[in-house]
């Protein structure tokens, strides 16, 4: 694949019928990986709407009064409740998190190796971080307030199964994304993407685009967070 | 994937700066819905217009969708009619079923 100077096509509306219209390639300028990776997410954003949608559905046909998460995923904090304290601290990581991908992202394209593998780290640490706030509500959950997947004290019995299905999904999706993040901060700081080593997995060789690549997988994690804080936790 | 050495142009990282801190400050308002305990309509509204707004932005600028050319662009968002049809669909067989349920409650079948 030769490079494509994009700034000699045409844009916009235009651009669109182009590229559709062009043999070989639609995507002009997006590696193969990228549009891969597009797609997935594409499919991804699918299931997590499945889950969504259902619990729509399962909220607005049961009779039995919905739990009220305000109070469900209350903190106490010096003997005062504090709603949705915990979860409205693991938006916040994981924004930040987000935050510092996508500057590790704008770094690796500079070829700012060192800036670039310190920003993956931290962003690996904050998943971990918000993996661990999870873990510690989910345990909460099940041993002191008793929400189990076919029952629990606050009300409608579909609560919990909805509860730890759209969290636990999305939570493995997080780890996964820790998993990675740690992989590639590696491979960064011993110059992988300077060196063009190859890959222990994939046996190819890669470059900066890769980090882009992982970035939108990992935005997508902060993208569906975004949807579940909104459907699950606010509604 | 090919090998490519220069440098490429990035944007400024003071869009990347300003959008982390838009996305706290919208964070702090659908918290906030929650905080002030608004009920209904304006519950809902807020919440979904702060979603969107958050959601618009990390794709938007976090994800370059905004810089991506409009071919990419269409393939990915297109699909996402669907999903609305989809709520659609299942918001009309949910008052049904709620429906049947609450005959079903008060008649005994």
């Amino acid at each position: 694949m030769s490079e494509i100077d994009l700034s000699k096509l045409p844009k916009g509306g235009k651009g669109f019928a182009h590229d559709f219209a062009a043999d070989q390639t639609i995507f002009k300028g997006v590696p193969w990986g990228k549009s891969m990776m597009w797609i997935f997410l594409l499919s991804d954003t699918f299931i997590f709407s499945c889950f969504l949608i259902s619990l729509m559905t399962a909220r607005a046909s049961t009779t039995a009064e919905w739990p009220y998460a305000s109070e469900v995923f209350g903190l106490e904090v010096f003997g005062t409740n504090v709603p949705l304290l915990l979860i409205a601290i693991m938006t916040f990581v994981l924004i930040t998190s987000s935050g510092t991908m996508a500057l590790a992202v704008k770094y690796g394209y500079e070829r700012n190796r060192k800036m670039c593998a310190w920003l993956i780290l931290a962003t690996a640490v904050g998943g971990l971080t918000f993996v661990g706030m999870q873990a510690f509500e989910w345990t909460k959950l099940i041993f002191h307030e008793g929400i189990r997947p076919w029952s629990n004290p606050f009300g409608a019995a579909q609560f919990g199964s909805f509860f730890f299905m759209i969290t636990g999904f999305h939570g493995t999706h997080v780890s996964i994304g820790v998993i990675f993040l740690f992989i590639f901060a590696r491979k960064t700081f011993r110059g992988d993407f300077d060196t063009g080593r190859r890959g222990y997995f994939t046996s190819m060789k890669s470059d900066y685009r890769a980090i882009e690549i992982l970035g939108l997988y990992w935005h997508f994690v902060d993208l569906v967070w975004v949807f579940i804080f909104a459907f699950f936790y606010l509604w | 994937m090919e090998q490519s050495n220069k440098k490429a142009t990035t944007h400024n990282i003071g869009i990347y700066l300003w959008i982390w801190g838009l996305l706290f400050v919208f964070s702090t308002f659908s918290y906030l819905v929650d905080w002030y305990d608004f009920q209904g309509l304006l519950r809902w509204s807020l919440i979904i217009f702060f979603m969107l707004i958050k959601a618009g932005l990390i794709m938007a600028i976090f994800m370059h969708l905004y810089w991506e050319r409009w071919a990419i662009v269409n393939v990915l968002l297109w699909p996402m009619t669907a999903i609305i049809v989809f709520v659609s669909i299942m918001t009309a067989e949910s008052q049904y079923t709620f429906f049947t349920r609450a005959l079903f409650f008060v008649m005994g079948g």
